[in-house]
């Protein structure tokens, strides 16, 4: 204990720090602030729980472990076994009541297109009565959907695999930006080009994957990094590396060579298409940590346009709901905020795992798209390390001189610190039909993180 | 009447520590046309002093910030708000361009950053387990300076910490020695010619007063570990202690160990007496206590193992023919050590009978909030009770410079007996404050007042500079606080 100390953190009384620095120590200053209000004795109570250190080193590593491969493409009523009437929907369950404009869109389009009746519009009173229709959320099905994330039987959904487990998790097709069904849009045109997805699209996918083989997902999200792509609002390079390991598969695959071209030219002309390989890839990783109990990791961020809802490993399937916020960010044409539905998707499964607003330093393009600048971003990565449990070993950030990206959301941290996670997302207009109407930033409502502390504490034995 | 104008404003989410805030509310009411200033984290205590200064408080919750101020008169107010912001500025650290690293947030993050050896947690003591843990996951010791830990908390840390062989120092310890640099209030060491003593004590003043007290007998103090006040508990069963006296024990440079604590747990006594047995180094046990040894026939035991002979310990008055004479009335201590008061208490209630406290020798014996009586006295305002939301006296004199002008105008009090503890962290120069109030007491009726100053000569503060100071204003000063308190007692005249 006489050996030269190699520096003191601090944390606490200014003073303190001060003397150490008077005698010439090295010495780290914390920079401490209350936690959350009323969580210090939920906060020691996990702190201080013998499981939580290895429960989160495990769930970290599970989620680090996994490999995500596309490995199919296949209709909604085939891989998710969903029957007439049945829908998935984004974020956490809700009644038709309480839903929003664009989910409230999405669910009268998928309607439509299910052929439940000829005109969106009154399939309202179909959902209002819940007379032959039901809806679940995505995560309940081991999927995921952009935005609205409404699913129907017909619709074509990715099928990724991790590698080691054989688990797997699903995604619909991307439609592309603005008047889409995701965004609650449910015009003829959305109508017609999702029947084209459906008809050409779907099946043309599914031949090329399954003869090109795996389509290693999770290191397509790595090699994005180092391209300037977060993987929630800019996708460009994802898209175009999909493009890549399918295109030969695709020409080569017997379907008509105009379906191919326009096959191509649609992916090729929608930057987002790969969002929603990134979201499943993301899903299908934090699921290998659920059910982890004593771990204070946030396996899952959604949001349905009216509830924010977090799931956590160690709390089972519970949801911990709050009202979603109205992002802040810039606006498509004449919209402005009194046109936006607060925050609906679950696309925050991108920063659940570290990327979207968690890796923004690495995707300096797009900063000014979500209101912010470059040493915004810079600093919201490293901030966001202070929530996060571990850095990805694989997802770096080469502007941090190749750190990981921050993975693994703490609710404990969060408490701590009252630094909410950073979600970079699109707008939606909140009147069923209108489709998006901007993007930006948001956060989570503060309050469910404290509920789930409070949770994670009644647990420990 | 018309009231001075008054400007009251919470600041929701706003944070600074209670001493910062200290430096901020001294800042600003110093700023030319503020009456009075009180900028303050809005704990119920805190509340309840800014509805003292006649403050309205509007409703807040203790995480935000209330800026009270009031002023001669209105227009006064743009200055005084430039000043609690330039002051709040000037209190935080790091700052820097946005393209710089921001400060970390957590103690898990500063280590993830650092490679430092030890954490030193002084946040209130409802949230230092959860900072202290995160240098226990990281694999590093960790000193909790915080009191108000709850027991089970104590407890948890301090198993987790044994089974890494991690050390958990505290919590509630206010010094320790590590490497050299003392962390929380800690006196300057210089290296003595003698033999190297490693203390292992519970907490803080009683651990300074050996420090100072080996230190000036020309021994080398080679590191001083402190467990925290219930770690001879059967509760938590003497973990730190064994982890100090191991790592102790491990060290070649360490000759002597100095263990001092208050009366432990039987069971957990004997535990401990099987590990010093087993030791290399040889362990000299003080039990301190109504039977035990005090402070100083401690460090004179240990300095006897150590075969230096214990010198005649200093003492400075104004000059030895006023020598204060005996008095009649009560003894009225007023200590900011927890340690020091406790031992003047055991050695007052020896000759003079039952003493009553806020940090009593028995309930029977507590005192209310008033903490006056019309009895003997000792007040010890370092004791949690007294600083939640408040800085220690050892930073911050002003309650207990407001009771030594209470005492002083008591006409039952016969001798006044204080502490003043140096070092780093204390306040840069208590007898700038202390010397008049001293003079001021004894102007009114030569009050014989007797001081026990423990520091050393490498203090920031200086021993002999702050001892002549005292003495000068008329008191009486030891480095012993046994000699100190032993001279009170003298000059108390009993049975009148």
């Amino acid at each position: 204990m006489s050996e030269p100390l190699r520096g003191v953190v601090t944390v606490g009384a200014d003073l303190l720090a001060g003397a150490l620095e008077e005698q010439g120590a090295d010495v780290t200053r914390v920079d401490w602030r209350p936690p959350m209000e009323g969580t210090e004795a939920d906060l020691a109570t996990v702190a201080l729980d013998p499981r939580r250190r290895d429960a989160n080193d495990r769930a970290v590593e599970a989620v680090l472990a996994v490999q995500a491969n596309l490995v199919d493409v296949a209709p909604a009523s085939e891989v998710l076994g969903l029957g007439a009437g049945e829908f998935l929907h984004a974020g956490p369950p809700i009644g038709w009541d309480r839903a929003s404009g664009p989910l409230r869109g999405a669910l009268m389009g998928a309607a439509a297109l299910e052929g439940l009746a000829d005109d969106p519009e009154s399939t309202a009173a179909l959902f209002e009565s819940g007379d032959g229709v039901s809806w679940e959320p995505c995560h309940h099905h081991g999927a995921v959907g952009p935005m609205a994330g409404v699913v129907s039987p017909s619709m074509w959904m990715f099928v990724l695999e991790d590698a080691e487990s054989g688990r797997r998790s699903y995604c619909s097709l991307n439609e592309g930006l603005g008047k889409v069904l995701r965004y609650g849009a449910y015009g003829p045109e959305v109508l017609a080009r999702l029947r084209w997805m459906t008809r050409v699209l779907g099946p043309l996918l599914r031949d090329a994957v399954r003869d090109t083989g795996p389509v290693d997902v999770t290191g397509i999200l790595t090699q994005m990094l180092q391209m300037g792509d977060e993987a929630h609002n800019r996708n460009r390079a994802g898209t175009l590396m999909l493009l890549r390991d399918l295109a030969s598969a695709m020409t080569l695959s017997g379907h008509p060579a105009e379906d191919v071209g326009e096959a191509l030219r649609f992916i090729g002309g929608n930057d987002h298409f790969f969002l929603n390989l990134a979201m499943p890839a993301c899903k299908l990783a934090l699921d290998a940590a659920r059910g982890i109990e004593g771990s204070t990791m946030v396996v899952a961020m959604a949001r349905n346009g009216t509830d924010f809802g977090i799931q956590v490993a160690g709390t089972g399937d519970e949801w911990f709901t709050g009202p979603a916020q109205v992002p802040d960010g810039l606006y498509l044409g004449d919209y402005g905020p009194e046109d936006a539905n607060p925050d609906i998707g679950d696309s925050a499964i991108t920063e659940t795992a570290g990327l979207g607003g968690f890796s923004m330093a690495t995707a300096p393009a797009i900063v000014r798209f979500v209101g912010g600048s470059v040493p915004d971003a810079l600093a919201t990565t490293r901030r966001m390390r202070e929530i996060t449990l571990a850095e990805s070993p694989r997802w770096t950030i080469p502007v941090l001189e190749f750190a990981g990206a921050p993975t693994g959301i703490d609710v404990a941290a969060v408490c701590r610190t009252g630094i909410l996670p950073q979600i970079n997302t699109g707008m939606a207009g909140k009147v069923a039909g209108t489709g998006q109407v901007g993007a930006g930033l948001v956060t989570p409502p503060a309050e469910i993180f404290p509920a789930a502390l409070s949770a994670l504490a009644s647990r420990v034995p | 009447m018309a009231a001075d104008p008054v400007h009251v404003e919470v600041r929701r989410g706003a944070y600074a520590d209670s001493v910062a805030l200290l430096q901020v509310s001294r800042d600003v009411a110093a700023v030319d046309g503020v009456l009075a200033a009180q900028v303050a984290m809005a704990t119920p205590l805190n509340v309840e002093v800014l509805a003292g200064m006649g403050f309205p408080v509007p409703d807040c919750s203790p995480n935000d910030m209330v800026v009270a101020i009031r002023l001669a008169d209105d227009s006064r107010l743009p200055d005084a708000l430039a000043a609690v912001d330039a002051a709040l500025r000037g209190g935080s650290r790091g700052g820097g361009s946005a393209a710089e690293e921001e400060a970390p947030r957590t103690t898990r993050s500063a280590l993830s950053r650092s490679d430092a050896s030890i954490a030193l947690v002084s946040v209130p003591g409802a949230s230092a387990a959860v900072e202290a843990m995160d240098a226990l996951d990281a694999g590093r010791d960790v000193m909790v300076f915080s009191d108000n830990v709850p027991l089970a908390q104590e407890v948890a840390l301090k198993q987790t910490a044994s089974s890494h062989g991690l050390l958990v120092m505290g919590p509630d310890c206010g010094t320790a020695m590590v490497g050299g640099v003392g962390l929380g209030f800690a006196n300057s060491m210089a290296a003595g010619s003698g033999p190297t003593v490693g203390i292992v004590a519970a907490s803080g003043t009683g651990c300074q007063q050996l420090m100072c007290l080996l230190s000036y007998a020309g021994v080398t103090v080679g590191a001083a570990l402190g467990v925290g006040g219930r770690d001879l508990s059967a509760a938590v069963g003497g973990l730190s202690t064994r982890e100090a006296l191991r790592r102790l024990d491990a060290d070649p440079t360490i000759d002597q160990i100095l263990l001092v604590s208050k009366p432990p747990d039987p069971g957990v006594g004997a535990a401990i007496d099987q590990l010093t047995a087993a030791l290399a180094t040889p362990v000299t046990a003080a039990l301190l206590g109504s039977r035990g040894p005090d402070l100083t026939t401690a460090a004179e035991l240990v300095l006897d193992a150590c075969r230096v002979e214990a010198p005649s310990w200093p003492t400075w008055s104004r000059d030895t023919s006023t020598r204060q004479s005996r008095r009649s009335g009560y003894l009225r201590g007023l200590f900011v050590g927890g340690t020091l008061c406790d031992e003047a208490m055991l050695l007052a209630t020896k000759r003079l009978g039952p003493v009553r406290s806020n940090i009593p020798l028995s309930p029977d014996l507590a005192l209310d909030a008033s903490l006056t009586a019309d009895t003997h006295l000792m007040v010890d305002f370092g004791d949690d009770g007294l600083t939640q939301g408040r800085a220690h006296p050892m930073i911050d004199p002003t309650l207990r410079l407001e009771h030594v002008a209470r005492m002083a105008a008591d006409a039952a009090t016969g001798v006044l007996l204080m502490d003043v503890v140096l070092g780093h962290g204390a306040e840069p120069d208590p007898a700038a404050l202390l010397a008049p109030a001293i003079e001021a007491a004894r102007r009114q009726r030569d009050l014989p007042v007797v001081v026990a100053c423990v520091g050393t000569e490498g203090d920031p503060q200086g021993l002999s500079r702050q001892a002549e100071a005292l003495a000068a204003a008329g008191a009486q000063v030891f480095l012993s606080n046994f000699e100190a308190t032993m001279t009170a007692l003298d000059l108390v005249e009993t049975g009148t």
